[in-house]
């Protein structure tokens, strides 16, 4: 496995690193990597438990870990906790790992460090797709608007990658994320069109458009936690291709990759994630864009590894971000989407101020 | 051989110009045909041959009141937020040397959206107080940007890229600051969101006048540094420009006009980003600023007016049909620009 993992980074370094002290490293390395993989683990677990014990009414953890093994439903805090807590850290669970893979898919297929299912217009077109469908369809539960989302991810995705692709030096970060953002401002003001004449969708859409996790029903977390499911199996499948696409699409080519398929299976699986995810929590901006970097960070550029880190970490920020947005504005909340944009955006300027922006 | 060339050159200058002329006037004529059609079109219809004499105070009395009072202020504003916006797109677009660099996807108006929306449902203020607080919401998002973009020198994608973060940062400002407020306030904050000549008053529109007045001689004083800006950097200092002065200063103008612009009647979406391409069209040129002013206030002249007449029962916001009339122009541009790679 860990041999494996580091085969594809290691391809320009010819067929000699099969044997001797650099394989041995390579298991070294594979193994480091495993061990911080479960230090993560750990640290998601806490903040699970985090997620579950702390709000406007504060849990002991024990309480918490009673609740969960063995609950009684006539004490108060028990409700509280599996009503309640629980269903919002799923939702936030489901939401992170969503959007973290999808943030590093879109990464590696764009070969565009910027890219972000928020700032590429993905989550604007599920926004506007399901404005279209409870504004002028009349689509009441989250079963039924999930397609929209699926729809309006799809087509969005399409529709902003092919405009920031075309032409010379294919897909840049600048021509992708202008595109990004034109079409989501495009998106945008249809999407207020319809609301403008529709009060009681308005109403319910101020909650949605902000991004929050806070009180979504098990019905609807288990009508689409299988979506994400799906779409996460094929994003961690996705791994050993982006590994090749990495190399550029010649070398990719030559290696044996059919190229175009392994865009259209990995966009598939964000469209999946992005399009469930924002179903679920609304539009959350900055958590796919900033969690990638971080694993690549820890892991270096191997996406099998990059994937795997971004599927812990990204819950992480998620459920960390949604914990700081209960202690912050205390009696009330702070949604989750506001504060991973606080969180984010210095992130993000950072990322475009340090260096030359075209090294994936 | 050279005296051919010379004169060729300045024959081309001269059909250049005249053609930059002339498309002037009929621009001009158009505003002026539109203009009168919003003055003369509402629930009291003034009829158009009667709108001029109202205009100058002459004519039925009630209609004098009406065009005085309600229509004439409504349609000025109109043309100056439209010229505001078609100056400062093609400002933003050319420092930028991208045609997709309109200020309203590279976060300026963001900030006066987040500082409008604060105002109506936190302060439930009106009328000038809102207008003072999405200027200086503008102002203050644009100096961010340009602090955050600055590194050594200021480079088009840094901003271009940095505006787009800061953006995504202060709309989820804005849309917190929806949930936190009464169904009644979101409305009219949504209403300013997308863009609205409504309700438009003298005082409303008295500072964004007197500012026009300094403001477009100013730029068109500095049109010429920003012909040698074009050229490159390097080749513009080599002419013996100050280039970091003179681009803080075109920024600051281009900054100041969408900020008065949205100040004025909201963030109206993608006139700053079609006025100018839609002028270099029409008259030939790469840089047409006079044009692209113009442009911009025939575009929410017409804009306003279907906005009012489309629906029998209700006045749209004007953002709307804007919004709707450039989606398609916008994605064809998006395609070409990249096809020519001059996008980004």
């Amino acid at each position: 496995m860990s041999l494996a993992a580091d085969a594809a980074p290691r391809a320009h370094e010819g067929a000699s690193g099969s044997t001797g002290p650099e394989a041995r490293g390579a298991v070294r390395r594979g193994s480091w990597r495993l061990l911080w993989l479960l230090v993560c683990l750990g640290v998601l677990v806490g903040v699970v438990l985090a997620s579950i014990a702390i709000g406007s009414r504060q849990i002991p953890v024990g309480v918490v870990i009673d609740a969960l093994t063995d609950p009684s439903t006539s004490d108060d805090e028990h409700v509280v906790v599996r009503s309640l807590r629980v269903p919002r850290t799923i939702a936030g669970l489901l939401v992170g790992v969503a959007l973290g893979l999808a943030g590093a898919v879109m990464q590696g297929v764009t070969r565009n460090p910027l890219a972000d299912p928020g700032l590429l217009g993905v989550s604007a077109g599920a926004s506007f797709a399901v404005v279209f469908g409870i504004s002028i369809l009349g689509v009441g539960n989250a079963l039924g608007y999930i397609w929209f989302a699926f729809v309006g991810a799809a087509v969005a995705s399409v529709v902003v990658y092919t405009l920031g692709a075309i032409g010379r030096g294919g897909a840049t970060p600048v021509k992708l994320a202008l595109a990004g953002a034109a079409v989501t401002s495009f998106l945008l003001s249809m999407t207020t069109a319809m609301l403008l004449m529709d009060q009681s969708t308005l109403d319910e859409y101020r909650f949605w458009a902000v991004g929050s996790i806070a009180g979504r029903d098990r019905d609807v977390l288990t009508q689409l936690a299988p979506f994400i499911v799906v779409g996460a199996l094929m994003a961690l499948a996705a791994g050993p291709v982006l590994n090749s696409l990495a190399l550029g699409d010649d070398v990719a080519r030559s290696l044996g990759s059919r190229v175009g398929l392994a865009r259209a299976f990995a966009a598939a699986s964000v469209v999946l994630l992005v399009g469930a995810a924002t179903a679920l929590a609304g539009p959350i901006g900055f958590v796919g864009l900033t969690i990638p970097h971080v694993a690549r960070a820890i892991t270096g550029p191997d996406y099998r590894w990059v994937l795997a880190y971004s599927m812990v970490l990204a819950p992480i920020l998620l459920l960390g971000s949604d914990v700081i947005g209960r202690v912050v504005a205390r009696p009330g909340e702070l949604q989750v989407g506001i504060v991973t944009a606080v969180v984010g955006a210095p992130f993000f300027v950072m990322l475009v101020r340090r260096r030359k922006l075209a090294e994936l | 051989m050279t005296a051919l060339a010379v004169q060729t050159v300045r024959r081309a200058r001269v059909t250049g110009r005249a053609r930059g002329l002339s498309v002037s006037v009929v621009l001009a004529a158009v505003a002026f045909v539109l203009f009168c059609l919003s003055i003369s079109i509402g629930d009291f219809r003034v009829p158009l041959a009667d709108v001029v004499p109202a205009i100058f105070g002459a004519g039925d009395p009630a209609a004098q009141f009406i065009v005085g009072e309600l229509r004439l202020p409504r349609a000025l504003a109109a043309v100056l937020v439209g010229a505001a916006f078609g100056l400062s797109g093609a400002l933003f677009q050319t420092l930028a040397r991208n045609p997709l660099a309109s200020p309203d996807f590279i976060g300026i108006t963001s900030g006066a959206s987040l500082a409008a929306v604060f105002g109506i449902v936190v302060l439930h203020a009106s009328g000038n107080t809102i207008v003072v607080a999405a200027f200086l919401g503008a102002l203050t998002s644009a100096a961010a940007i340009y602090v955050l973009a600055w590194k050594r020198g200021l480079s088009s994608y840094r901003l271009v890229l940095v505006g787009i973060g800061v953006a995504a940062a202060v709309d989820a400002g804005t849309a917190y600051l929806l949930t936190k407020a009464r169904i009644y306030d979101v409305q009219s904050a949504v209403v300013w969101l997308t863009g609205s000549l409504n309700g438009r008053t003298w005082e409303d529109i008295r500072p964004l006048a007197l500012a026009m007045v300094v403001l477009v001689p100013a730029t068109l004083l500095l049109a010429p540094s920003l012909r040698l800006l074009m050229l490159g950097d390097e080749t513009a200092a080599g002419l013996g420009l100050r280039v970091e002065r003179s681009r803080l200063l075109l920024v600051l103008l281009a900054v100041t006009l969408t900020a008065l612009a949205t100040a004025a009647a909201g963030p109206v979406e993608f006139v700053a980003l079609l006025a100018a391409p839609i002028a270099r069209r029409l008259v030939g040129s790469p840089l047409a600023l006079v044009p692209a002013a113009l442009v911009g206030a025939v575009l929410v002249l017409g804009a306003d007016v279907l906005a009012r007449e489309a629906l029998p029962t209700t006045a749209l916001p004007v953002g709307v049909v804007t919004g709707i009339i450039g989606a398609p122009y916008l994605l064809w541009l998006l395609a070409r620009s990249n096809r020519i790679g001059t996008g980004g």
